[in-house]
This record gives C-alpha cells, structure tokens and sequence, in this order.
C-alpha cells in the first residue's frame, strides 16, 4: 500500500491508499461526525452530516468525508462557516423528524442547531439506512428495507422475511440513532401473523394483538 | 436478409437500395412520430393507402410514415415529394382533396399551406416555413427523409457508412481524436466533454467495458430524445457501435424509459435489423469487431437519468445514485468502465464521423460547438422541437423560430434545463444559448427543454411546481435532497397561498445552500428554479409575503374576482355559467359575487362579453363591498 500526503485542517497526514477522509482524519485525532456510517458495513454517503470541503484543482467542493477516497496533495477542510452551516440546517432538518434522538440534540448543540426550527414530521427515521444494510450485508436476510422514494420515503420491514427472521436478531435495534427501529418493528409486528412458536408464548389467541413482538422485544 | 460481410458488400447493397429509388416517383411522406400519431396520423396514412387504392394509384405512388420533423404544433404533417409540399394539420377528410387535387392533378390545396400569421402569405415548402427556415437541422431533417422502420431507408441516405469508415480506415485513437477535435459536449445535461469520459474508460485497465445510450428523458415537456430515438433509431445506434469501437466496449446498453413505448418498439426493431445484416454481433462487416447491444426498459424515474443511477437500475437494483469519486467512465455497471451519453450526443457521434469535425465545429461558439435541439413549450406560438447553432440568442429561437407569444400577451420569462435549470428573465433574452452562458445566467442547458412563460405566469408558483416535481422524484437517499426539498416546499407553499412571512426568502436561500451538499446533481441543481426566480424576481416573492398580492394575478389564494356596477349590462352570461352558484342577479339587476361561494375558477372573467369588460381580477387589496340592494336596479 502506498502512502499518501494530504492535508486536513491544515495538518499534515499520510494515509494509506483506500482511506477515506473519514479515516485519515480520525488517524490524526480530528473528528467528523456521521450517522450513517457503520465501519462494518459498505460506505453510503445519506445523511451528509460528514459533508467537508475538498480543493480540487483549485476549486472548493463539497464532499461526503465518509466515502471521498484520499488523494495525494488534497487539501480538506473540516470546519468552517460554511460547513457548519450545511451541517446546522441538515440537523433542524432531520430534528423535525426525531426531535429526542440523543445523537441529534448532542449535534444540534455543537452546531446551534434549533430543533424547532421546521414543523415537526414525527417519524423517527432520518434515513440513515443502518438497519437496512445491516440486515442486508451482514445478516444477508433483507427483513428491513426502504419503500416509496423522495420525501415520501421510509423504512418497512418486510413482514414475510422478519416473521421468520427478526424474533431472534434484532441486531439492528442498537444501531439506530433515533429510535425509529423500534416503532418500526412493533408496528409490522402488529401488522404480521407471529409464527406458530409464538402463539404458544405470546398472548394465547390468534388475534395479532401485538402483544407478541413486543415480549420479544423486551 | 444477408450479412453484410465487407464495406464493400455494404456499398453494393446499398447501390442497389438507391437503384431501387425513383426520385420522380411521387411520395406521401406523413409524420408518424408520438405527437402526430396523437393528433391522427395514423389514420391519415391509412386514409391515404385507401384513397389511393380507389383511383388504382398505390403502385405509382409511395406512402410511409416518418420520424418527427419538429413542428408539433401544426400535426399531422404531410409532406408530398418531389415537389417537397408541405400540409398541415392534415385530417382524414382531407386526404381525397389531397390525392385528387395534389397527386393527380400537381394542384395545391391553398388551405391546408402555412399561413403567416402576420402577413397572411402562404408557404409553399417546409424550408419557406419561418418556424424551420431559422433552424439549422443537421439531425432533425434526417427524420423526415426515412421511415423510422425500415433499414433500407436509412442505408439509402448512407447509414452505417460512419461505422464501415471507422472500422476499415481508423484506429479507435483517430475516433478519439475526431471526437477530441469535434468538441462534443454531452447533450444530456451537464455537458461533460464526450471524449474525455471516452478516453477515461478507454484508459482504465479493465478489459470489460461498457456503452450505454441514455434514454431516460423525464424532463417535463421535453421529447427531444424521444424524437430522435423513435423518428432515426439507427443513427443512434450506428453512433453507439462507433463509440464502443473507440473505447473497446464489446457490449452496449440503451436504456429506455418504457413510458416511450414507440422508441422502444423501434429501437429494437433497429437492432434486429442491424443484426440481421451484420452491423451488430460478431465480426462486424468482416472487421473482427465485436459488439452486442441490449434494451433496458426504465420505469420512468426522473432520477434514474442522472447516469450512477441508471447504472445501479441496469444492475437490477433500485436506481439510486451512487458516489461519482471515482468517475462512472472508470467504474460504473457493475463497476466496469461505463461510457453513458444521452440519445442525441450519439447522434451526434455518426454525423462527426460522416462529416468530420471541421464540419461540426463550424457550428456553435468556441466553447459549445454544433447544433442543439430544444424542445420549445409554454406560451409560445409555434410549439414543438427546434434545432439550432450554439450560440443563438434565447431571443431569436424565442422570437423567429417560436413566433413570439401568442395573445398579444407580454413575454415574462424562460426556464431552460428542465426542472432544476432556472428561469431567465426578458432583460437576459439576448443571451447566446450555450452551455457556459446558460451557466453564468443561473440556469443550465440541461437536456434541452425550454418553456416560455407569459405575464400571466407566477414566478413563486413556476418554482413552487418544480419543486414539488422533483419532491416526488428525488431518490430520497440523501438529507439535504429529501429533506432540503421537503422545506422549500414548504415555504414556497406557504407564500403561494398568501401565509409567506418575513425572512422567507433568506430561508429559502439557506436551504437551497445546504443543498449543495447534495449526493448527486438532481439534488444539487434542485434549487435552481428557486434561486433564479429569487435572483430576477424577488419582487414578485416580497409583493407575495408583504403585501400579500400575486402580480401575476395567479395564485388562487391570492386573488379575488369582482363585477364592475358601472360595467355589468345584466346580461347574465357569468351567472348562468357559474359552477359554484355564487353570482347573484337578475335581469336588469347588476350582478354580484358572493365571494365566499367564489372557487375563483375564471368562468365568470372568461364569458363576460368583452364588450362589457364588466368582471376584474384582482390581488393584494380589498374586494369592494358589493352594491346595495336598493341600487342595483339598471334603469
């Protein structure tokens, strides 16, 4: 692997052929958030949060800092009005749907963000897609996907798969930055016939009351 | 039918396909393009095929239909060769006068001729048509000399001669080079340098690579693709085979939104044809060149043109688009060197070939060679597609070409690139069309859609309709496109409706900042129709939230409709025609409008007889109290 140079809020820093902007800035101690990053999983580029500034032949360029590989001589920054800027109406954008995400209200201090600032559309989901690729890449069961597409886009888990799928995982609950996961899944719980071992430990009837998943869940 | 297997064999056949032509013979040529077939052109060629059978003269005389020479507006067109007249607007029942009168008797039917508006002369050709004779159609005219599905037609004009030159007396390194000397910049929206995506895919080290034609076109009204790939499938599908040479692709794609099922229909058609003779499979004309070529029906997202996520759609998974750090043109479908240009960029690959570069670049500005199509729409006189040197000013195609606005109504703006491009206004009409100016001005080139708006139109409403388009047709992947499209709606919802406030306008143009950040360029240039129309109509955005007034007198929220006392005769005409009931009156009884009632649909405005002129619309200040009963009496 060849080493390359590159500078980053105007440090020096040698990284490695394949780094992102994302590692090589963590490799030097300065951080960038995300949240839709998960190292064990493909990079995505969603939620934006980790936007930064490349110089490309001179000309300034907005970049996800979690997927633009690093390049010999690029010059990055991490911070300025700008940025902070992007990053501030991007958390009032996604606080309109998860307003109590812990991660949110952290972020939206730092950058002066106003949770209030857009009418609230409470679904919880900020798009991050950790569920999804989750499920997708490591699990490899796909039982949580995205329908719809633009702003009437959100997650569903597919109640064929997770019925078969899900009582024993729910690997993806921590990964969640808002709760949203949760909610999800306790509605197509409601929503899904519990698979027969179920029945005998959930409510006694057949009746789908939702009683079923959520003892599972606990 | 047999493979062609030399160029040699090619020009034989192609000999004896022209022998075969009687350039006296007459023929009925009819647009059978999406837009005439829609107005009746197929059952004016059909009408045709009888009228001609019953005077015995289907032997003596061609029939067959044509892509779209442009002029939508006045379809079905006729065109009878070799006198090259040119009807309009041509209606089954027309045909018997046509054939009696035109074939039979080489009279012209006066009626069915261009009328010039203005001076009420008639034009006899196509070419004395001021909408085509200020064109300068290098693709277009092709259109209309062949029949969009036969081969023959299209060997006859010298197809697939671009092809056998290139295979037989150039390297793949001279292609690059024409094409580097052409200067073609991708007619699909960015106007990336062709050559250089080319050189770039031709350059990475995988030896499996890929060429794909974009026919995804979703722009609202534009049908410039459409035309071309339904009216000449052939030319781009010669210039597809072409490009795959120069860069060493073996396979091709041509992605097709399958709401286009005519270009579909004939597009596959093409290449089965191409096939049959030899110009696509292996060993083309004997050359030992290799190349397969597939059609991928789209499901018509608007997103799914932006090339990373056409690329994820031809995988077969949902078409989203991806990072493009690492150019497409290095990896793309499935993460093989992919050189993706739109249909006409193709098209305009053959004609390079055949023509050389010099002749190109003799067309254009320095920094935008060759012609363009536009697709000309909105409040124009002469509707339809339009092709032009680079350079022209927005003015001339607006003015010579389009007829100026129609209704004596004042010209207010034109929104060129599609629904992320932007809106100029009447002070930059002087501006030469290329893809820089464009730019400069705040709007884009884009695929080429242009839409001329009158004073009738509301500038915050015009951006308000393009964002809701691209808020149903953004991928949803990214925050600040989901989200940041989200919120300008919003707002812009809000001002339309008259609830606008103070610092909208700078909230609009924070959001629009953030959307910079955008993943892929549908979400980067979404805030264009908001920041132009910000940029060169902010008065109209402040009259809406200060004073609550739509000058353009649009917005239905906005405005009120009202009957003069002193102008309305009670005559009853908008009473009686009121769909809401709500106007009161009689005879000899002035009327009123009850404006709670009111839906303020027009009627009443559009059926006061103008002689009277007795009903107003208006905005941004009170409606007057209506009349007191005592004196609406009309004496």
């Amino acid at each position: 692997m060849s080493e390359i140079n590159l500078q980053i809020d105007g440090k020096e820093v040698v990284a490695t052929e394949g780094m992102t902007i994302l590692d090589a800035a963590k490799s030097v101690g300065i951080s960038i958030p995300t949240l839709c990053h998960h190292e064990k999983l493909e990079p995505y580029g969603g939620c934006r949060i980790c936007t930064v500034e490349v110089e490309v032949r001179g000309w300034p360029k907005l970049v996800a800092g979690c997927i633009y590989p690093v390049e010999k001589g690029l010059v990055v920054r991490t911070r300025n009005e700008k940025i902070d800027k992007i990053r501030k109406v991007l958390l009032e954008e996604m606080l309109a749907h998860a307003p109590d995400s812990e991660e949110l209200k952290a972020l939206a201090q730092e950058y002066g963000a106003d949770r209030d600032r857009f009418e609230k559309h409470p679904s919880f989901c900020i798009h991050c897609g950790l569920c999804v690729r989750y499920c997708a890449e490591i699990k490899k069961k796909n039982a949580v996907g995205f329908v719809d597409r633009g702003s009437n886009r959100e997650i569903s888990f597919i109640p064929e798969i997770a019925a078969k799928e899900c009582w024993d995982c729910k690997e993806c609950f921590p990964l969640c930055p808002t709760s949203a996961l949760q909610a999800a899944y306790v509605l197509a719980g409601a929503l899904m016939t519990p698979p027969e071992e179920a029945h005998s430990g959930g409510c006694g009837c057949s009746c789908s009351c939702g009683s079923a998943p959520e003892e599972q869940a606990g | 039918m047999t493979r062609l297997s030399s160029p040699e064999k090619l020009e034989c056949a192609r000999k004896d396909i022209v022998s075969r032509i009687d350039p006296t013979k007459p023929c009925i040529s009819v647009c059978a393009g999406a837009g005439c077939l829609a107005s009746g052109a197929a059952e004016v060629i059909a009408a045709f095929k009888t009228e001609l059978e019953f005077h015995g003269l289907t032997t003596e005389v061609n029939t067959k239909g044509t892509g779209c020479p442009g002029f939508c507006e006045r379809g079905p067109i006729v065109m009878i060769y070799p006198e090259g007249i040119c009807y309009l607007k041509v209606k089954p029942e027309d045909v018997p006068e046509i054939v009696s009168h035109t074939i039979k008797e080489k009279k012209v039917v006066d009626r069915l001729l261009y009328e010039d508006p203005a001076t009420g002369t008639r034009a006899l050709r196509e070419s004395d048509i001021p909408f085509y004779k200020n064109q300068q159609r290098n693709i277009l005219s092709e259109n209309l000399r062949l029949d969009s599905k036969s081969m023959d037609d299209y060997l006859a004009i010298g197809g697939y001669s671009a092809l056998s030159k290139v295979l037989f007396q150039m390297t793949p390194e001279d292609v690059m080079g024409e094409i580097k000397k052409s200067n073609l910049r991708g007619r699909g929206g960015g106007g990336f340098p062709a050559w250089r995506k080319w050189e770039e895919s031709r350059n990475a080290p995988d030896p499996i690579k890929y060429v794909i034609v974009n026919a995804d076109e979703g722009d609202p009204g534009a049908f410039m693709d459409r035309a071309l790939i339904e009216g000449n499938p052939h030319s781009i599908l010669e210039g597809l085979i072409i490009g795959a040479y120069a860069v060493g692709a073996h396979e091709g794609f041509i992605y097709v939104r399958q709401e286009y099922p005519l270009a579909v229909e004939n597009i596959n058609l093409a290449i089965r044809q191409a096939s049959e003779r030899g110009f696509v499979g292996k060993d083309i004309l004997g050359s030992g060149f290799d190349f397969t070529v597939k059609v991928h029906m789209g499901a018509g997202a608007f997103v799914c043109g932006e090339s990373s996520a056409l690329m994820t759609a031809l995988e077969g998974r949902a078409g989203e688009p991806r990072p493009k750090y690492i150019h497409t043109a290095v990896k793309g479908v499935w993460d093989h060197p992919s050189v993706l240009n739109n249909v006409e960029t193709w098209a305009n690959v053959t004609q390079i070939i055949t023509k050389g570069a010099d002749w190109f670049t003799s067309y254009g500005t320095a920094g935008s060679t060759g012609t363009k199509i536009f697709s000309l729409v909105g409040k124009i006189t002469n509707t339809g597609l339009v092709e032009v040197p680079m350079g022209v000013t927005l003015r001339d195609i607006i003015t010579k070409v389009g007829g100026g606005i129609p209704g004596g109504k004042k010209f207010k703006a034109v929104q060129t690139g599609g629904p992320s491009g932007g809106c100029i206004p009447e002070a930059m009409l002087d501006l030469p069309v290329d893809f820089d100016e464009l730019t400069k001005a705040g709007s884009m080139m884009g695929s080429g859609g242009m839409i001329v708006m009158d004073e009738d139109t509301c500038m915050v409403d015009i951006a308000r309709y393009f964002i809701d388009f691209l808020k149903d047709e953004s991928c949803g992947k990214c925050t600040p496109c989901r989200e940041g499209i989200r919120q300008m709606l919003a707002v812009l919802t809000r001002i339309t409706v008259g609830k606008g406030k103070e610092g909208d306008i700078e909230l609009l143009e924070e959001l629009a900042e953030s959307t910079g950040a955008a993943l892929c360029a549908l979400g980067k240039s979404a805030p264009n129709p908001v920041l132009s129309t910000i940029r060169y109509f902010r008065d109209e955005y402040e009259a809406h939230i200060r004073e609550k007034k739509c000058p353009a007198l649009s917005c239905k929220e906005m405005i009120a409709f009202h009957i003069d006392p002193e102008k309305c005769k009670a005559c009853g005409s908008c009473f009686r025609q009121c769909p809401a009931e709500a106007i009161q009156g009689g005879k000899k009884l002035i009327h009123i409008i009850d404006q709670e009632k009111c839906t303020k649909c027009g009627t009443c405005l559009d059926v006061c007889p103008s002689r009277f002129g007795a009903v107003r619309k208006i905005s941004g200040e009170p409606v007057p109290a209506p009349v007191p009963e005592d004196k609406r009496a009309i004496a």
